[in-house]
C-alpha cells in the first residue's frame, strides 16, 4: 500500500512556513496543523505503520552545539521514521571558541546535501542566524534561554490528548521561568490556543515584564493549585543558579515541589507534566512522578511524533517551493 | 602664509552665538574672522548650501593602538574621524599596554602626528592598567599631555579609589571620565532588561546598574569638589540625577551617543550583534528623557563612543560578540536623523554639543571660530542623502548597524590646522 496517499490528507494544507524557529512566530492555525499532523502519525503508529517514506532520499542534519542526549535521539529517530538519512554533529563547548564561525560549520555540513537542519545552540537566535545563511529548512531544537518549540508542542499535544482541547484550560508553569526556553515556547503556544497561563515560582526566577505576555504571575503554588488543570513542572537548572536565586534546594522543594500533600489540594483530574530530566525530590517527589496524574513518559513518546510532524511539514514546504509534485 | 576663503556658507559658531550667512577667512592656520566675499585668498571654497562649523570634537574614541591594531590604528581611526567631520578627539587608554604613563601618552601623540589626519588628545588611565586598584601616574600623564583621566570601558568600581582620583585630579584641573555601570549588575548581561530581554531569552542589564553609579559619582564629586564626567548616559533616572546635581552646583558633565538617541532594545529582535552595545540600547521612554536632557543642557556632549571590532570579534552569534559599534563616520547623520529632522535641537544647539561642549570638558582651546583660534573647520552638507556602504568606511572595522541604511547629511570638507585634509567623494 502507498502510505504516502494514506496520510497526506488535508491535515497539513495551509502550511507554507519554511522554518520552525519558535512558537512566537506561529499562528493558531499553524499550531493546529502541527498538532493534527502529529495525531495522524500517532494513529498510524498505533496500527503498526511506524516506518513511513516521505523523506526517503533526503538528509536531516542534527547539529547539537549544546549536548542533549534525549532530544538528539528523539530527533534522530523521528527522521529515521520518515526514512530520511541523518548526519549528526555534536560540538563540545571548547570547539566553539571565539573566532570560529558557527555559521561556517553549519554551511560545511549543509554542503553534504542536507535539506533539513535541526539545531540546538546555547546562544539565543542561533537558529534565526542559520535561517538567514542556509538554504536548508531549519528546525529549532532549543536556543539558549529563548525557545524550544518542539518541547512545548509535545507538552501542548499531551495536554490536548488528555483533555481533548486547550481552549479554556488553566495551565500552570512552575519553577525557573527566567532561564526556561520551554516556558517561553509554552506561553506563546498555550496563549494562542486559548489557555489561561499561570507562571509560578520564586520572584528571583521570574523575568521582568512577564505580565506583558498576558500571563498570570504567582509566587505561591498553593494559591493556584485548585484552579489549575495542568501543572508543567520545569526543571531547576542547577548549573544556571549561580547560587543566589534561592537559599536551598530544600526550601525550593518546600515552596514549589509537587508532592502527595499538594496533589490532595489540586483538582481531582489534574495533569502533571515535566519536561525532564526531572530532579526527583526537588520539583516532584517520586510517588507523584510515577503516580496516576503524571504523563511524563507519555510526553517522551509524543516528543517523537511531534518531531516527525515538524520535519514532515518542513518537507512539504520544501517540495512545494521546489515545484516537486506531492 | 597660506590663506583660505570659505565663501557663502551658513556660519554657525555656538561659542560666539553666531549663525550668519557669510564668508570666513583662514590665514596661517588661524581663523581670521568674517570677511567680504571679494577678499582674496590662495584658495577659495564655495560653501553655498553648506554649514560652516568649528571642527567637530569627539570626546572619547577607541583607536585601539597599541595592542589591537586588527581593530583600528591611529592612522585608520583618525582617517575615519576626518571623514566624519571630526578634527579633534579624545583617545581612550584601553590599549595594550594601557596609557598609564607619560611615554605611552607621548606615543599616541607621535603616531597621530605621523598620520597627520586630525588632532588626537590622549586620555590617560585613571588607575594603573585600568585595574581600579591604584592611581596611575596622573601628574606624569599630564606632563605627557593627557587631557583627562578614565579607565575607559572599566567602570571605576571602588568608591575609595574614585574619591582619591577626583581629589588628586583637582590639582591639575582635569576631569575624571567614568562609565557608570555597577559590574555586579551587568555581569553576563547582553541587552537592556525589559520586555524584549524577557521574550528573547537574553540576560538583561537593568537601568539601575547605571543609575546607582551615577548617584555615587555625583556624591563623590560633591564630596571632593572634583570634576566628574559621566560617559554614555542611557537612562531616564540618570538624566534626572545629573539635572539635580547641576542645579546644586556640583561639577558634573555627561555625554550621550547618537545610537542611544535613535535605536531601542527592540532592535535586538534580529539578534544582530551590531545592536549589542554598552550601555545597552534602551526603550523609547529613556530615549525621550535623553533628548530632554540634551535640550535643557543636562547632557553637555554627544560623542560617537567609536568602538571598532574586527569582524572575527563581532561574531555572528550574539553571546560571543563583543560590545560596541563604530561611530565616527555616522556621528553627524545619526544626530541629524534623531535630533534635527524631528526638530528637537536647532543646528546651533547640536553643533554646541559637538564642538564647544566637549572642548570645555577637556580644557581644549578648540571648538570655536573666534578670531585667532586654530583653523579647524568642518563644512557640513545637511541635505545630502546616501546609502552607507562598506566601501565608504575609512575605519578598519565595519561593526555598525547603520550599514545599508539611508542617511542624511555628512562632512563635505574638513580643514585641520588651516589645511584641507578631507573632501567627500561623490
Ligand atoms: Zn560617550
Amino acid at each position: 500500500m502507498n502510505i504516502d496517499h494514506e496520510y497526506r490528507t488535508d491535515i497539513s494544507s495551509g502550511w507554507t512556513r519554511k522554518h520552525i524557529l519558535g512558537l512566537q512566530d506561529l499562528s493558531k492555525d499553524e499550531l493546529n496543523i502541527i498538532l493534527n499532523q502529529a495525531a495522524e502519525f500517532k494513529r498510524l503508529a498505533a496500527i503498526g505503520e511506524t516506518k513511513l517514506t516521505p523523506l526517503a532520499g533526503t538528509v536531516v542534519a542534527n547539529l547539537f552545539f549544546e549536548p542533549s542526549t534525549r532530544t538528539r535521539i528523539s530527533f534522530g529517530l523521528a527522521a529515521k521514521r520518515l526514512s530520511a538519512d541523518t548526519v549528526d554533529f555534536t560540538a563540545s563547548g571548547s570547539s566553539l571558541s571565539k573566532g570560529e564561525s558557527f555559521v561556517d560549520t553549519a554551511k560545511t555540513i549543509e554542503a553534504m546535501g542536507v535539506s533539513y537542519v535541526v539545531v540546538r545552540h546555547k546562544t539565543p537566535g542561533a537558529p534565526q542566524l542559520l535561517a538567514q545563511h542556509l538554504d536548508a529548512n531549519i528546525l529549532n531544537a532549543g536556543d539558549g534561554t529563548h525557545e524550544h518549540p518542539t518541547q512545548a508542542l509535545l507538552d501542548i499535544f499531551t495536554i490536548r490528548e488528555h483533555f481533548g482541547k486547550i481552549e479554556g484550560l488553566t495551565v500552570t508553569l512552575v519553577g525557573d521561568i527566567l532561564h526556561s526556553r520551554v516556558a517561553r515556547s509554552n506561553i506563546w503556544g498555550l496563549k494562542k490556543l486559548g489557555a489561561h497561563v499561570i507562571v509560578c515560582g520564586p520572584t528571583t526566577l521570574m523575568p521582568t515584564e512577564l505580565s506583558q505576555l498576558d500571563v498570570e504571575v504567582s509566587n505561591n503554588l498553593d494559591d493556584v493549585l485548585d484552579r489549575t488543570d495542568c501543572l508543567n513542572l520545569l526543571r531547576i537548572q542547577f548549573e544556571r543558579q549561580r547560587g543566589h536565586f534561592f537559599p536551598s534546594i530544600r526550601e525550593y522543594a518546600h515552596l514549589f515541589g509537587m508532592n502527595k500533600q499538594r496533589i490532595s489540594k489540586a483538582k481531582d483530574d489534574v495533569l502533571i507534566l515535566a519536561p525532564g530530566p526531572i530532579n526527583r525530590g526537588v520539583e516532584i517527589t517520586p510517588d507523584v512522578a510515577d503516580g496516576p496524574h503524571s504523563v511524563i513518559l507519555g510526553q517522551v513518546s509524543n516528543g517523537l511524533i511531534i518531531r516527525m510532524a515538524c520535519l514532515y511539514l518542513l518537507h512539504l514546504q520544501r517540495t512545494a517551493s521546489l515545484g516537486i509534485p506531492g | 602664509m597660506k590663506s583660505i576663503l570659505i565663501k557663502n556658507g551658513r556660519i554657525i559658531d555656538p561659542s560666539q552665538n553666531l549663525d550668519v550667512q557669510g564668508n570666513l577667512l583662514i590665514e596661517d592656520a588661524k581663523i581670521k574672522g568674517l570677511c567680504e566675499a571679494t577678499t582674496t585668498a590662495d584658495e577659495v571654497i564655495d560653501a553655498t548650501g553648506l554649514i560652516v562649523s568649528p571642527g567637530l570634537i569627539d570626546l572619547h574614541v577607541s583607536l585601539c593602538e597599541p595592542g589591537f591594531e586588527e581593530d583600528e590604528t591611529i592612522e585608520s581611526g583618525t582617517a575615519a574621524a576626518l571623514a566624519g567631520g571630526v578634527t579633534s578627539l579624545g583617545c581612550l587608554p584601553n590599549t595594550s599596554p594601557v596609557v598609564d604613563d607619560r611615554s605611552s601618552a607621548e606615543f599616541i601623540l607621535l603616531q597621530a602626528e605621523r598620520a597627520a589626519n586630525c588632532h588626537v588628545f590622549p586620555l590617560g588611565a585613571a588607575t594603573k592598567n585600568n585595574e581600579g586598584k591604584e592611581l596611575a601616574e596622573i601628574g606624569q600623564l599630564v606632563a605627557g599631555q593627557a587631557v583627562g583621566f578614565t579607565d575607559a570601558d572599566h567602570p571605576i568600581e571602588n568608591a575609595e579609589i574614585m574619591r582619591c582620583a577626583l581629589e588628586y585630579t583637582r590639582m591639575f584641573d582635569r576631569p575624571i571620565l567614568n562609565r557608570p555601570q555597577v559590574p555586579d549588575l551587568t555581569d553576563k548581561g547582553q541587552m537592556h532588561e525589559g520586555f524584549h530581554s524577557t521574550v528573547l531569552g537574553l540576560k538583561g542589564i537593568p537601568a539601575a546598574a547605571e543609575e546607582i553609579m551615577v548617584n555615587r559619582d555625583i556624591a563623590l564629586a560633591e564630596l571632593t569638589q572634583g570634576r566628574i564626567h559621566l560617559m554614555c548616559i542611557s537612562t531616564q533616572n540618570s538624566v534626572a540625577q545629573i539635572r539635580r546635581a547641576k542645579q546644586a552646583g556640583i561639577q558634573v558633565t555627561a555625554d550621550v551617543t547618537p545610537h542611544h538617541l535613535t535605536l531601542t532594545d527592540q532592535m535586538l529582535e534580529t539578534y544582530d550583534p551590531n545592536y549589542k552595545v554598552l550601555p545597552p540600547l534602551r526603550s523609547q521612554e529613556h530615549i525621550d528623557a535623553l533628548i530632554e536632557g540634551l535640550k535643557d543642557g543636562t547632557i553637555d556632549v554627544i560623542c560617537s563612543d567609536h568602538t571598532p571590532h574586527a569582524s572575527e570579534k563581532k561574531t555572528d552569534e550574539i553571546l560571543g560578540a563583543d560590545f560596541g559599534i563604530i561611530g565616527l563616520e555616522t556621528l553627524l547623520p545619526v544626530c541629524i536623523q534623531s535630533l534635527i529632522i524631528p526638530g528637537h535641537l536647532s543646528w546651533s544647539e547640536l553643533i554646541s554639543k559637538l564642538t564647544c561642549g566637549p572642548a570645555k570638558i577637556l580644557g581644549l582651546s578648540k571648538g570655536t571660530l573666534a578670531d585667532g583660534a586654530d583653523a579647524d573647520v568642518t563644512l557640513i552638507n545637511p541635505e545630502i542623502k546616501y546609502q552607507l556602504e562598506p566601501a565608504h568606511l575609512k575605519s578598519s572595522s565595519q561593526n555598525t548597524p547603520f550599514l545599508g541604511q539611508e542617511l542624511q547629511g555628512r562632512a563635505e570638507i574638513v580643514i585641520v590646522s588651516g589645511e584641507v585634509r578631507y573632501r567627500a567623494e561623490n
